[in-house]
């Protein structure tokens, strides 16, 4: 273990113990969802709402010759049909540019599509209602006149460039990047062993099980908008909406109750979303979008869609000299705003290689315009892509030198004394515990038993293999990911928190809460901080009204940074606490201390006096207390990463599957983890996310497939033909962790929640292709559906 | 012009009687007609379970059955299992366990846990997760809710923690 000899909330007075930190606290806002009562955006309502449904292209990409709307107007209910031309007098278009990837380029993108849509799905129109089905209803009779326009689908094409989607932007790259350590192409020709292979990703998308949501109230009086929004990010979209529908932006309230599952598919500006808004504004009257599951395949952003080639030069001994990669992706018509589609593809080049120690490294990427729906950040974006391809062709190498991949890894792998540390790719790292990694999952997996086992089966006929992937993983990301490049998207966090006149604690923060326990970890630190019980705290989150100013819930930022925040605004808090305590006791401050509830002498712990007396002297008779002083018992602190651009993680997974030859079927048997997330506040929630992870990596790995047809209609958008892990395929999910606390912050937390996303899709094909060996066959295509399998068995 | 039906159900114990459309679904006739927002609509063709209620006795996908056909039955949601006390048990063991993350699939996945629970008590970990797989949940990769379902079953048998 990595701990930190100091202890980890330093107060006035001695040391107090790490109180709630590090335990596994069940959360206390998990009551209401287990009861039903949760308030997702669907489930409010308000006076006079309306409704809107949208009217969506059925074609990849046409121009609009003609929109009739006489028909749909005139049916029960209807209150408006609305076209991009209205919309757009209330909600000014948007360009998804970030500077510091240098020549992005992106087109103006419009609430509702003016002139052509450039995707199916993209709306083109909108019907807002008495109700829903009302709405729905009135779509079926607009009247609409299409002309075909060329569909650039495959992203071979988009490259070559012979249709250009957006002509005023000369080709259809969005983005492209090189990097280049030197030295690679003599590494190569000096190498004994090189290896190349391209493996390709299909897209897949989130399937948050609540759909996007947001609900808009416009007040006309006050010019002022509530926006109740199923986001993780409510300053972002405040700033957005404000901007966009120039409102002030204290006129602008976004407000984020319970979010139905998110994994960065509800980060982004959504154009059906913003027209809501502005209908809103345009109606006078609330309005609320839901998308259905229909839609949310259409229109939720996808992810990942690579092809790419990746090759490794390595010595005879197993060392690994080089890397060299080329990754083509394709993103749908636009860069989505703010945080733009080139994010993926720069990550895949940050991260490949990544926890490796060779010097030598070349990567080439092209991100390219497609007419199929827009592609953007989705849980763990780029790192499943940079570990499955690393680790793949490790497991490559490993196999042609005939060593063991577990042995390949460990003789490549940075060692743990070597921090800090800079990659080939220029990531730096502050201290990673990669060996210890290996190690520990070895132990927990008992690899060489079951290696023997995979022997012996064998002979018996049964393929079964083991897969194994490293990983390092972004997670507290700093002003360096968004912010430098002008996206007004905070990488600071604060917290405020208040003593009630009862003794209780109140604590507003920015992070978010959807689902990942935000609120829990809060609630430990502040009470911690404080020195108050769990159940004295109260959490107040997703309120750009109340909460300070910060950035939310993703890149597994929501603990380390919010965290911090919390922990620094706690400790300011007690000892504003035992000023007032001071002031009433006629003590010295020094002298007291804040445990359990109630001010106790320091030495001793006998109690001297209860929050709840204190907070009633200081709030109803503060005329008791000497005539200049003055209680503060509401603090604000803020946290912004610093040091390093983002707080890396590290972590090992493996993958134990059977794969039935005849079938092309693959049967998970077990899968493991072991991460390095520095401080854990409850080891329940890290491991819950993890194991949620791991299983939504699984999902891109072997099920998920938003498939198109080569005119750029999706043939599979409902969650019949979709498929997602469900029960009954899913195996157990052992965790083990390392800890190498941060020593940017004084909590010493960073993220966890992408990591099994990361790394799972990795393991779980270099298990597969562990299976195949024996067979000389090997699956290079995600998701590894049956036919793959069995087109690499050659038996279809 | 939309046909109404006269219709009368039990829902959590009280009777009521509505006009419903022939088309609404039993599921937008809870959340929007009596405002029994726990169940929720996931993907409104009888794939994730988010909507599952339990409809005389049986566990039933309110997006595909229409609200009229409830005509005379005994409808249960989250919120009347959960006031009733019948899934305490199942409640607390997720609660401990953290058993669910967002909550969006959390009343489906426990009317159809508290299924499972009262009809097969001798229920394997394997069977538990045959029985979710009509129940879809993007957060927790199951583990969480196979464990906690196995608490419950292996505390009812007497036989301690999982």
């Amino acid at each position: 273990m990595n701990t930190r000899t100091e202890s980890l909330v330093t107060v006035p007075g001695p040391k107090t113990d790490s109180g709630y930190i590090g335990h596994s606290v069940p959360r206390p806002n998990a009551r209401r969802l287990l009861q039903g009562r949760g308030a997702y955006v669907d489930d409010l309502r308000l006076p006079r709402l309306a409704h809107v449904v949208f009217f969506r292209s059925p074609h990849a990409h046409a121009r609009i010759k003609r929109l009739d709307f006489t028909r749909a107007r005139t049916l029960p209910g209807v209150i408006a049909v609305v076209d991009g031309h209205d919309v757009a007098k209330f909600c000014k278009p948007w360009v998804a540019v970030l500077g510091h990837l240098k020549g992005i380029k992106s087109a103006p993108q419009y609430a509702i599509a003016i002139e052509r849509a450039c995707c199916q799905g993209e709306a083109v129109a909108a019907v807002v209602a008495e109700s829903r089905a009302q709405a729905e209803d009135a779509i079926d009779h607009i009247e609409a006149e299409w002309e075909d326009l060329p569909a650039v689908v495959d992203m071979a094409d988009a490259l070559a460039g012979n249709y250009v989607i957006h002509s005023d932007l000369g080709d259809n790259i969005c983005f492209s990047r090189e990097l280049d350590t030197g030295g690679v192409d003599a590494a190569f020709a000096n190498a004994d062993v090189v290896v190349e292979e391209t493996l390709e990703f299909d897209r897949h998308t989130g399937v948050t099980l609540e759909g996007r949501s947001l609900l808009a109230d416009y007040n006309a009086a006050e010019h002022a908008l509530t926006v109740y929004h199923s986001t993780q990010a409510p300053h972002m979209m405040q700033d957005i909406i404000s901007r966009h529908l120039d409102i002030p932006e204290a006129n602008v309230r976004v407000i984020a109750k319970d979010v139905g599952g998110s994994f960065g598919i509800k980060v982004h500006v959504y154009p059906d979303e913003m027209a809501t808004a502005a209908l809103s504004v345009m109606l006078r009257r609330p309005v609320k979008f839901v998308a259905d599951r229909l839609e949310s395949f259409l229109t939720d952003i996808h992810a990942r869609e690579h092809k790419v080639r990746i090759r490794l030069a390595c010595t005879k001994a197993g060392e690994i000299l080089a890397f060299d990669l080329d990754d083509l992706t394709g993103i749908g018509p636009y860069s989505v705003y703010p945080r733009t589609s080139g994010i993926e593809g720069n990550q895949v080049v940050n991260l490949t290689g990544g926890p490796y120690k060779h010097q030598r490294y070349r990567a080439r990427l092209n991100v390219v315009f497609t007419n199929k729906n827009v592609t953007c950040q989705y849980r763990a974006v780029g790192h499943p892509i940079a570990v499955a391809i690393t680790e793949s062709i490790v497991d490559l190498a490993a196999g042609k030198l005939g060593m063991d991949p577990a042995e390949f890894r460990r003789r490549n792998l940075i060692p743990d004394d070597a921090y800090p540390y800079t990659s080939a790719s220029g990531m730096k790292f502050e201290k990673l515990s990669h060996q210890q990694a290996l190690d520990k999952l070895l132990a927990l997996m008992d690899y060489d038993k079951l290696r023997a086992e995979q022997t012996e089966l064998r002979r018996k006929g049964i393929y079964r293999g083991i897969g194994l992937a490293a990983m390092i993983e972004v997670t507290n990301p700093s002003p360096a990911f968004y912010g430098v490049g002008g996206a007004r998207i905070s990488s600071q966090d604060g917290a405020t928190l208040r003593l009630e006149p009862t003794g209780m604690v109140t604590c507003m923060v920015s992070v978010t809460e959807q689902g990942q326990g935000t609120e829990g970890i809060c609630a430990q630190i502040a009470a911690t901080a404080v020195g108050v019980g769990i159940d004295k705290v109260r959490i107040v989150t997703g309120d750009t009204g109340t909460t300070p100013y910060g950035g939310g819930t993703w890149a597994s930022r929501g603990a380390g940074i919010g965290g911090e925040a919390v922990l620094q605004s706690g400790k300011v808090l007690r000892a504003h606490i035992l000023d007032v305590a001071a002031a009433i006791l006629q003590a010295s401050g020094e002298m007291l201390d804040v445990r359990e509830n109630n001010v106790v002498d320091v030495r001793t712990g006998e109690v001297k006096l209860s929050l709840a007396e204190l907070g009633r002297v200081a709030y109803f008779r503060p005329d008791t207390l000497p005539m200049n002083f003055q209680s503060e018992l509401m603090v604000t602190r803020h946290y912004t990463p610093h040091g390093y651009g983002f707080a890396f993680t590290n972590g090992f997974q493996a993958s134990l599957v059977e794969v039935d030859t005849d079938t092309g079927f693959v049967r998970l048997l077990k899968h493991w983890c072991v991460e390095d997330c520095g401080t854990i506040i409850n080891p329940l929630l890290v491991d819950e996310q993890i194991r949620g992870g791991v299983v939504q990596g699984i999902g891109g790995a072997l099920f998920e497939h938003c498939v198109y047809s080569p005119e750029g209609q999706l043939l599979n958008g409902n969650m019949a033909e979709y498929l997602v892990p469900m029960a009954g395929e899913m195996p157990d999910i052992i965790i083990g962790h390392i800890v190498t606390p941060t020593q940017t912050s004084e909590l010493g937390a960073k993220g966890a929640g992408e990591a099994g996303t990361a790394g799972a899709p990795g393991a779980v094909m270099n298990a597969i292709n562990d299976a195949l060996k024996p067979l000389n066959a090997r699956v290079t295509a995600q998701p590894v559906t049956p036919e793959r399998v069995l087109r690499a068995l050659g038996k279809v | 012009m939309e046909q109404s039906v006269e219709t009368t159900m039990v829902v959590n114990g009280g009777t009521v009687t509505r006009r419903i459309p022939a088309r609404q679904h039993l599921i937008d006739f809870l959340r929007e007609d009596l405002g029994l927002t726990g169940s929720h609509a996931g993907c409104e063709h009888g794939a994730c379970g988010a909507c599952t209620v339990r409809v005389d006795g049986k566990i039933v996908r309110g997006c595909l059955m229409l609200a009229v056909q409830a005509d005379g039955k005994r409808i249960d949601t989250i919120e009347g299992l959960s006031d009733s006390g019948e899934i305490a048990e199942l409640q607390q063991a997720f609660h401990q366990r953290n058993a669910l993350q967002c909550g969006f699939c959390t009343p489906g996945m426990l009317v159809a846990a508290q299924d499972l629970v009262a009809d097969h008590p001798d229920a394997t970990r394997e069977q538990i997760r045959e029985h979710l797989s009509g129940n879809y949940c993007r957060c927790t990769g199951y583990h969480a809710i196979v464990d906690a379902i196995e608490t419950v079953l292996n505390t009812r048998r007497g036989k301690g923690h999982a």
